[in-house]
């Protein structure tokens, strides 16, 4: 073991550093909530901006943000060494501890803005399906609905009313989500890569630009796999929106680089090394030329150019797609390349993944697919295509 | 023993306010006795440490003495304390070259000349027990936390093992002991200092290389040392308030 240890080690690092302490499982987790973020900041375009053509994916975007949600948290307990304490986070949470707050962000987003948002947006039919339903499934909407099952339109103009103000404090939620990511991170004086006020808003964007690029890329697969036609205004817009959001998370970034770059400090050399040798292929290939530049290019060339609605089609999903892998490699190279090199800065290590191992690369895919699951089980309890006011007057169509 | 009402309604409050495991706890809390070592107050001591570079041989004595009193994990790279050995070119001092195979755990074995143009020098490192600890700070449920008397200590039962404290420590003095999985650290031997003994690495220290000190005792030698040597701690743009000091200290140690 040890000379597997130092082989992988180059110049000099602290003893206790041989071992790298976040996995690929601490990946995952900025790059989820990242998600959910996004995706409901999509989802506000709709209700609070009053984007009108980017409406068929709001339903869509909201059970996104939950399926995500609900799956973040599951890395980190995956990954901690003694999982059956983590409920102390909530019982005794230490108040100068960024971590302890995750609880509490996490809470007051799942059950106060998101499922709150999503019951409101369905109740009324909820409140059908309920009726009309018959044994088990009748019994979960009915369940569902919480017993309240006032439809008339005073009620459903309450709703409403209430459903905009979530919206609104939904915002600086997500924000909070996200940012508060960032300041995970940020906030870590000791490791130079990591430890930048410019973290939590360049994790925040490019939240927002991956869950635009998810939503995207979902609806334009799942409207295709229902043999339906794709909206070009609802897309055309997303993509608009998806090309500004990555203009502000690239300028951004190349800020932080160019900081880095100009003032040069004493961690400089050593970071410097890292990027052009270890993390070389994720961060500068994989990162800012094939999920970066690329997809903003094509988003720029269908701003600019003339397309078929055939090229554009194509361009939206493979730049949301290159776009998603551009993230994710941005969560690796801030998680995983904080910890390759010394903070000695005198040597540098590297990353081993398992496969089939606790928090091995399998694992890892498990758990990015696990959303994906539990959003079809949520798309077939609450389809997210009729809009609500089709079934407001309560015609037996729901059931096709 | 009697109790007057006042006695009666706190404790039947507490009861009533905490569950009986908590109530009993809080006596102990409340009477700041967590070690319970006879007539040993917290409050009357803030330890430090003082390290003379110039004194240090690479023996790893102390490195060896921690890993026996400690019973720290024997696999390599587990250390609650090391030693690193540092060669210096005079005209590179932004590139030293520096090693610390085994933690120093077998001592060094030769590797320089003496006429090669370079310094060589060892420096012992272990937990700096700052004053404004930034791995306490982020640990999500309080399990490591600083002392009364100064020393960072690590609740074992508590520690979730997320390792952000790990991330935390500028120093790398941090680990996961593979045995419990929880964060482990040096405790300044915090079950000998408190019934009056040293450190076991200070006590096996051939050089006298390292020595306790008690800041708040005004016989102890550690003010005689400061007041007389050039002394740094490390990273001090950290800010962490580190109780190690160190004399001869190389600008070229990081």
């Amino acid at each position: 073991m040890e000379e597997q240890v130092l082989a992988a080690v180059q110049g000099f690092m602290y003893p206790n550093e041989m071992e790298l302490q976040w996995s690929v499982l601490i990946v995952l987790y900025p790059f989820l909530t990242g998600l959910v973020a996004g995706a409901f900041i999509l989802a506000s375009l709709v209700k609070v901006f009053k984007v009108e053509e980017v409406k068929p994916t709001y339903r869509l975007a909201l059970l996104t943000a939950l399926s995500f949600l609900l799956v973040a948290p599951l890395p980190l307990q995956l990954h901690l060494g003694h999982p059956e304490r983590s409920l102390e986070m909530y019982l005794t949470p230490h108040t100068t501890s960024a971590m302890a707050m995750f609880g509490f962000v996490y809470l007051w987003y799942l059950m106060a803005v998101l499922v709150l948002e999503i019951w409101l947006d369905y109740r009324v039919e909820m409140v059908h399906l309920g009726k009309t339903r018959p044994g088990l499934l009748g019994r979960v909407y009915r369940w569902m609905t919480l017993g309240v099952d006032d439809v008339s339109p005073e009620a459903r103009r309450a709703d409403a009313k209430v459903a905009q103000f979530l919206t609104i404090i939904g915002i600086p939620s997500a924000f909070l989500l996200h940012g508060y990511v960032g300041f995970l991170f940020g906030s870590v004086k000791a490791n130079p890569w990591w430890s930048t006020p410019l973290m939590p808003i360049v994790f925040l964007f490019s939240a927002i630009v991956s869950g635009i690029a998810l939503v995207l890329v979902m609806y334009m697969t799942i409207t295709f796999v229902q043999g339906k036609e794709i909206p070009m205004p609802c897309v055309d817009t997303i993509g608009r929106y998806l090309l500004y959001a990555f203009l502000i998370d690239f300028s951004l970034e190349m800020l932080d680089l160019l900081h880095r770059v100009y003032e040069a400090d004493e961690s400089f050399k050593s970071l410097d090394f890292m990027v052009k040798t270890r993390l070389y292929t994720s961060q500068v290939l994989v990162q800012i030329v094939l999920g970066t530049l690329v997809p903003i290019g094509l988003l720029a060339l269908v701003q600019m150019v003339k397309l078929t609605e055939g090229a554009r089609k194509g361009i939206y999903v493979v730049a949301a797609s290159l776009t998603l892998i551009g993230i994710f490699a941005m969560r690796w190279n801030v998680v995983i390349g904080g910890q390759l090199f010394s903070k000695s800065f005198l040597g540098y290590t590297s990353y081993k993944m398992g496969f089939a191992t606790r928090e091995g690369l399998l694992p890892a895919i498990l758990l990015l697919l696990l959303p994906f699951g539990l959003l079809w089980g949520l798309v077939k309890l609450l389809p997210p295509w009729e809009e609500p006011e089709t079934e407001a007057s309560g015609s037996g169509e729901l059931a096709a | 023993m009697s109790k007057s009402r006042r006695e009666l309604l706190l404790e039947g409050g507490k009861v009533l306010v905490m569950t009986a495991a908590a109530s009993a706890a809080f006596e102990d809390v409340m009477a700041g006795h967590p070690e319970k070592a006879h007539g040993y107050e917290m409050g009357d001591h803030w330890w430090a440490m003082a390290i003379d570079v110039e004194k240090c041989v690479g023996c790893g004595n102390c490195v060896r003495a921690c890993k026996e009193e400690n019973g720290v994990s024997r696999q390599p790279y587990y250390f609650r304390t090391w030693v690193e050995r540092y060669h210096v070119r005079g005209d590179q001092p932004e590139h030293p070259e520096v090693d610390s195979p085994n933690g120093g755990y077998d001592g060094f074995p030769e590797k320089f000349r003496v006429d090669d143009g370079g310094k060589s020098f060892f420096v012992p490192k272990l937990c700096n027990h700052c004053a404004h600890s930034p791995c306490t700070q982020v640990c999500p449920v309080g399990a490591t936390f600083e002392s009364p008397d100064g020393v960072v200590l690590v609740d074992k039962t508590y520690c979730l093992g997320c390792r952000y404290c790990v991330q935390a420590c500028p120093y790398g003095c941090r680990f996961i002991d593979p045995a419990t999985n929880t964060v482990d650290k040096c405790t300044l031997c915090y079950h000998r200092i408190t019934k009056g003994l040293t450190t076991a690495c200070v006590e096996s220290c051939p050089t006298g290389a390292r020595e306790l000190g008690d800041l708040k005792d005004p016989s102890d030698p550690i003010h005689e040392f400061l007041r007389t040597h050039k002394t740094q701690v490390l990273k001090p743009q950290m800010a962490t308030g580190s109780k190690l000091f160190y004399n001869g200290l190389d600008g070229s140690v990081r």
